[in-house]
């Protein structure tokens, strides 16, 4: 069963990845955790993302466009980017989603795929 | 070969019989190969007789578990209770869950965070579960003797599994209701010892858990750094902790029957004599592990004898060990690519070391560990 893990990140882990002292961590925890999840064998996909002040936002409300600087929503964490796995269940889908390095500061969401 | 492991195996009953009562012999590893060449002449000469193979240390607890027959009422409910929740119809991922909470009054959610499922499936696997407690007729009782071994062996590793949980997090920014949950387990360990006094095994899971809870204080640095067993401060182990640990386990040694958590606990033991030698015996420690795998060969159980193994003979025998564990069995086990990458390291493979650091720290959910390895990768090769 696929399952999709979306990666909300805090200002501070966004900082972190242009950071000269702590970006070589940042970005090692991530090439490591998509590494182990290749290696497993259940890395299907994903993502990372650039900072949310470089999203564009934009809605059609009866037939205008409505174009915004900026993320969908103000909150203090934001999609950092996202992984599409394969795994037998939510449990072991969790147990990957433990493992990511944002989720010791940030949150992980994880949701299961729509079937193809 | 096998004799010799027999040997050992008796050596190390010997070990448990008698370390409590005299006390750990100056040099515990020359005194345990002593007393495991001294069986094998006795093994030999009973062989003459005997031509099957000298029992090895599972046929001895084995036996110890047919011999086990307990002819006590037990008064108290909450054993029923515990009986019930780690019945063998029930399925072992919702033993410990159902234990926690209907022994303890633990909810749902609470659990479900401990053991990293979502709440929704633990609230309808502790219902299905309560359901097939009904439908299958599952009886409040303590089990009778012929089955209360194996029974009891449920009871304790459905234990040991919440203190595993709970051991996972560790103090600073871990979760609080996870660090709890190791807490709960010593209470319940507690509880069964005190409810099955002629069960070592629970003894044994009790010095366990209070060996390995004793270090917490010590586990992380004052930064908040991951520091390793073996650079631990043994100023802040709990003491009243270890010494409890230590009393227990010779309790648990007085009935001659060893088992794996006995053994394990053993091991731990072995480790917090550091506080009185200021050294490690790497020596004892394989050994106990040698005669660990006899009993119980989890992969958890391998990881731990070739790290012992690689102190005592070096980096390559305890590589040779690790990559004799079945592959498919370690692809998400931390502990083995950590362990891989240090070793790989000590012997300057250092290409295949930094793939074995990266995967372990991609396997890492803790923060500090993930630091510690990414230090330890980076640090020039020994």
């Amino acid at each position: 069963m696929k399952y999709t893990i979306l990666i909300y990140e805090n200002e501070a882990d966004f900082a972190t990845r242009t950071d000269e002292k702590r970006k070589e961590a940042y970005w090692g925890a991530y090439r490591a955790y998509t590494q182990a999840l290749t290696q497993a064998g259940v890395m299907i996909g994903g993502a990372g993302l650039q900072l949310p002040g470089r999203a564009t936002t934009i809605r059609l409300r009866a037939g205008k466009r409505q174009v915004q600087d900026g993320p969908f929503a103000e909150a203090k964490e934001q999609l950092g980017g996202y992984y599409v796995i394969d795994v037998p269940d939510l449990d072991r889908a969790l147990d990957w989603a433990a493992r990511c390095p944002a989720a010791s500061t940030g949150t992980i969401e994880v949701r299961p795929n729509l079937p193809n | 070969m096998a004799a010799a492991e027999d040997a050992l195996g008796d050596a190390l009953v010997a070990a448990l019989e008698s370390w409590p009562r005299a006390g750990v012999p100056d040099n515990p590893d020359a005194w345990l190969l002593a007393a495991a060449r001294r069986q094998l002449i006795d093994a030999a000469r009973h062989a003459k007789v005997e031509t099957s193979a000298a029992p090895g240390l599972e046929l001895i607890v084995a036996q110890a578990r047919g011999n086990a027959a307990i002819d006590t009422t037990f008064p108290d409910e909450r054993l029923k209770l515990l009986f019930v929740c780690a019945h063998p119809a029930i399925d072992e991922a919702a033993r410990t869950a159902l234990m926690l909470q209907t022994v303890l009054g633990l909810d749902a959610a609470r659990i479900a965070s401990a053991f990293l499922v979502s709440p929704t499936t633990m609230s309808q696997r502790l219902v299905r579960v309560k359901a097939r407690i009904r439908e299958a007729g599952i009886r409040f009782e303590v089990p009778e003797p012929p089955e209360l071994p194996s029974r009891v062996e449920t009871v304790l590793e459905a234990i040991y599994a919440a203190f595993g949980s709970g051991w996972e997090d560790v103090a600073a920014g871990a979760d609080p209701r996870r660090r709890g949950l190791a807490e709960e387990a010593i209470w319940l360990g507690r509880l069964v010892a005190q409810l099955l006094p002629d069960e070592p095994e629970a003894l044994g899971l009790l010095a366990l858990m209070l060996h390995c809870e004793a270090r917490r204080p010590a586990r992380r640095g004052p930064g908040g750094g991951y520091v390793p067993l073996s650079l631990q401060d043994v100023a802040l182990w709990a003491r009243p902790m270890v010494e409890e640990a230590e009393e227990v386990l010779a309790t648990a040694s007085l009935a001659g029957r060893p088992g794996r958590f006995q053994l394990e606990a053993a091991i731990q033991s072995a480790h917090a004599r550091r506080i009185v030698t200021g050294r490690t015996d790497w020596d004892a420690i394989a050994l106990l592990y040698e005669g660990l795998l006899l009993c119980a060969a989890t992969i958890g159980a391998r990881v731990g004898h070739a790290a012992a193994l690689a102190e005592v003979r070096g980096a390559d025998a305890g590589l040779a060990a690790i990559e004799a564990i079945p592959r498919e069995s370690i692809a998400t086990y931390q502990p083995y690519w950590a362990l891989r990458a240090h070793l790989l390291k000590r012997l300057g493979r250092d290409a295949e070391a930094t793939r074995a650091f990266e995967r372990a720290i991609g396997l890492s959910e803790d923060r500090a560990v993930r630091e510690f390895l990414v230090t330890a990768a980076q640090a020039p090769s020994s």
